[in-house]
């Protein structure tokens, strides 16, 4: 955290990462077909991190998050690597997944309801997890159930652990599931969209006892969302991913003020803001769609939505690279702009060859950032 | 039947047309003796706070004479069985006018919207759309006043008929108006409707499958549109849709809705989008409204507690603003419309509530330029702000404080505005 304007407040990742992933490829075979849903993925979790994966529907965000533990179907091939705590998991036979699951790696997804049993109590359901994991019993997981109630936040953990899912509202439910997927203190918990079912006043509850696990027992949690709103409030760091690719890695304070990538700078100009309002503003909009892709190309996917684009991107695949790199800069701007790209901080890294580059103290100005200046 | 279907089934009629609202006066069509004086402000005011005016206090109208709003509810009361879904709603919108009907899940607003097209049937109260009494008309009757008003729902595929062309789903809502176009003159008016929502005329060949979220939800845009209501209610058009289509489609409604001027119920979660599109803010909570007023009143100085408790909920997609706003946790416990709590309805979840609010009901009380229904605001507007003394989590502990950036958490102007 170098940047003079890093004013973030939580703690800087530590050395060695929690979870490490490693060139990350996932292509489905389909019966039309194969699609490429992740290429390339490089992103790493540190010890008591919370790192945000944003980007749109189809983007692989989410076949990126299920790839950790091995929870794809079989139809997909993944390959790459993805070291857990220094243990490789790609690749790794059932019974090391099976250990990681759960003891290592914990999972919440976005609808509790179809992921709970609605014919067990919550009580019996997380002290099911412990009776597996940990061996203990009945009696004891029982009571370990109500800790954990009560550290997500379930008022009257007591009469609550003898519920039934159906009898609790949505949030209870998703409280239930962080329960449950914090019971075994995995290292790393993974948020699938876990909020955008649940109302905003629920919602911010539900990031509330995230951020709280973190401070209290060190989790580290990869958090998957679409919304740049929730991920402001979350997140330490953010990967943004677009038709497969991580196009940029950020801090967040740093993503948000001085987006590198174009797609990430039109997504910040596209998004509604307090004090916007059509009669004086106009949202900017990304023009064309995002591609479904059967095979990775050897150029930028976000090209042909690009303001910025030309034949070089059209004729190779930006590599992640430091945004603020100066050897980097030289290859790929004029000198002018070389002096605002060194003000990034040395983990801003972006796939582009045409980067933004403005460090612009506010928000990009109206029509995504600027193309590169001449 | 997709639920969309019943809907724009409604047909452009002759009766209650006296007073058609704004949408006639579109650009290019020229209708010669249909000019009205409200068309004329209705095309000139874009979105100006200064130039419309903001008083609830119309003139009310009675019975079927014409007044000058698009939409009307009088005590709309909507009960399924034991459940309250809609319990005792009024609402007036003006001619050319963006009401946000905002609410969490559960709080009615989607049903408000069905009453107001009439794919319900109120159980009480009066839904005048353009100053006819609509509330109990049948289906057939319904179908004269189809021309007045449309919907566009969340999900444009589950709205669209998966067989129709996307020409015929168009041209659907003229087709029926039996007699009244040749077929020749729905088509071109279906191509001209596509390409006022930014389609290409080729798309009337398609089926909806062929198109993206964000194309087919333009399609539901311009069925709706077709029949040039003077009132469309946009139930969540935009939630299903990804951030960058989603721009899209609030810039288009903005665009349609500042070029015809028809009159909008814009019913939403989303606070930022409600922020961007609207002139004017409801606030829903459990079947009831417990705040209305103009945009920035609402967004600078919300009165009531749960406005307050929304507004510092919902995330702002901006790091250190977002980290600076002060929490406010209010429980997940979110009352069931099959028994809402007594008195107040946010009672049980208000942490400003004291006995009363336990017993008695709260007034719908005017404040400036609108209305807020709670016991601690005063007629001036003035009240506590939830989020000067919620900066306790449920556990008791301190959380983050700082000031609440770019919102003024005072809430003791005299309701912001005049």
């Amino acid at each position: 955290m170098t940047s003079p304007t890093q004013t973030h407040p939580r703690r800087p990742p530590d050395v060695a990462p929690v979870l490490e992933v490693r060139c990350l490829s996932v292509t489905f075979t389909t019966e039309s077909g194969t699609v490429s849903a992740v290429d390339n993925v490089d992103l790493t979790l540190g010890q008591g991190e919370i790192v945000g994966i944003v980007g749109e529907s189809g983007c692989g965000k989410s076949v990126t998050a299920m790839s950790l533990a091995g929870l794809l179907p079989p139809s997909a091939l993944v390959a790459g690597s993805v070291r857990l705590q220094g243990v490789e998991l790609i690749g790794a036979p059932q019974s090391v997944l099976r250990a990681a699951r759960g003891q290592s790696i914990a999972y919440i997804f976005q609808e509790p309801m179809s992921s709970l049993n609605p014919v067990l109590t919550v009580g019996r359901q997380i002290g099911e997890v412990l009776q597996v994991h940990e061996g203990l019993s009945r009696k004891q997981a029982r009571a370990r159930a109500v800790e954990l109630l009560t550290l997500v936040g379930i008022p009257s953990p007591r009469q609550r652990v003898d519920s039934y899912p159906h009898q609790l509202s949505g949030g209870m439910r998703q409280r239930v599931m962080i329960a449950m997927a914090v019971a075994c203190g995995p290292k790393v918990l993974v948020a699938d969209e876990p909020t955008p079912a649940l109302d905003v006043t629920v919602q911010a509850g539900i990031l509330d006892v995230l951020r709280e696990l973190r401070d209290r027992l060190g989790t580290s949690i990869l958090f998957i969302t679409h919304d740049l709103g929730v991920i402001a409030d979350v997140a330490d760091r953010v990967v943004v991913m677009y038709a497969g690719r991580v196009v940029e890695r950020a801090p967040v304070d740093e993503l948000f003020a001085r987006p590198q990538h174009h797609y990430t700078a039109g997504l910040l100009v596209a998004t509604p803001t307090p004090g916007r309002h059509a009669g004086t503003d106009r949202l900017q909009e990304i023009p064309g769609l995002v591609p479904v892709l059967s095979t990775q190309p050897d150029a930028c996917t976000f090209a042909e939505r690009c303001p910025a684009a030309d034949a070089q991107c059209l004729g190779s695949a930006p590599p992640l690279t430091c945004a603020g790199d100066m050897a980097k800069m030289a290859e790929v701007a004029e000198a002018g702009k070389i002096a605002d790209m060194a003000v990034l901080s040395p983990d801003h890294l972006v796939a582009c060859w045409h980067p933004c580059g403005d460090p612009s103290p506010t928000r990009p100005e109206v029509g995504g950032c600027r193309p590169a200046r001449t | 039947m997709p639920p969309g279907k019943d809907m724009t089934d409604m047909t452009r009629g002759e009766a209650g047309s006296g007073e058609a609202g704004p949408g006639e006066g579109r650009p290019g069509e020229g209708r010669p003796g249909e000019g009205r004086p409200g068309e004329v402000t209705a095309g000139q005011v874009t979105a100006g706070d200064v130039v419309r005016p903001r008083s609830y206090a119309l003139p009310r109208t009675t019975g079927q004479s014409i007044g000058p709003t698009a939409l009307e509810l009088e005590n709309l009361v909507m009960h399924f069985g034991a459940v309250r879904a809609v319990d005792g709603v009024s609402l007036t919108i003006r001619k050319g006018q963006v009401m946000a009907l905002v609410g969490e899940s559960g709080s009615g607003k989607s049903t408000v919207g069905k009453c107001i097209v009439r794919l319900l049937e109120p159980t009480s109260g009066v839904v005048r759309i353009a100053g006819a009494d609509v509330t109990h008309l049948s289906r057939r009757q319904m179908r004269q006043h189809g021309k007045d008003v449309s919907i566009v729902f969340q999900d444009p595929a589950g709205s669209l008929d998966p067989r129709m062309l996307v020409g015929d789903v168009v041209g659907e809502p003229l087709r029926l108006q039996a007699g009244r176009m040749s077929r020749r003159d729905r088509q071109a008016r279906v191509e001209e409707e596509l390409g006022r929502v930014g389609l290409r005329t080729e798309v009337a060949r398609r089926y909806p499958h062929e198109l993206s979220g964000g194309q087919r939800q333009r399609v539901s845009i311009a069925r709706a549109l077709v029949s040039s209501p003077s009132l469309l209610v946009a139930d969540e058009p935009t939630s299903a849709l990804d951030v960058s289509v989603q721009a899209s489609v609030l810039n288009l409604l903005a665009d349609l809705q500042r070029d015809i001027g028809f009159a909008c119920l814009f019913i939403t979660h989303d606070l930022s989008a409600v922020e961007y599109l609207a002139d004017d803010i409801a606030v829903m909570y459990l079947g009831q409204l417990v705040e209305k007023g103009s945009r920035a009143r609402i967004f600078e100085h919300p009165a009531h507690p749960y406005t307050q408790a929304l507004l510092a909920a919902a995330p702002v997609a901006d790091p250190p603003r977002q980290r600076a706003r002060k929490p406010v946790l209010l429980g997940d416990d979110v009352p069931s419309a099959l028994d809402p709590p007594s008195g107040c309805r946010f009672h049980t979840r208000c942490p400003l509530a004291f006995d009363r609010c336990v017993t008695e009901v709260p007034e719908l009380l005017g404040i400036g330029d609108g209305n807020a229904a709670c016991h601690l605001v005063r007629p001036d507007g003035s009240g506590p702000d939830i989020r000067d003394v919620a900066g306790r989590d449920v556990a008791g502990r301190d959380v983050a404080g700082g000031e609440t950036a770019g919102r003024d958490t005072g809430g003791r102007d005299t309701g912001g505005r005049d």
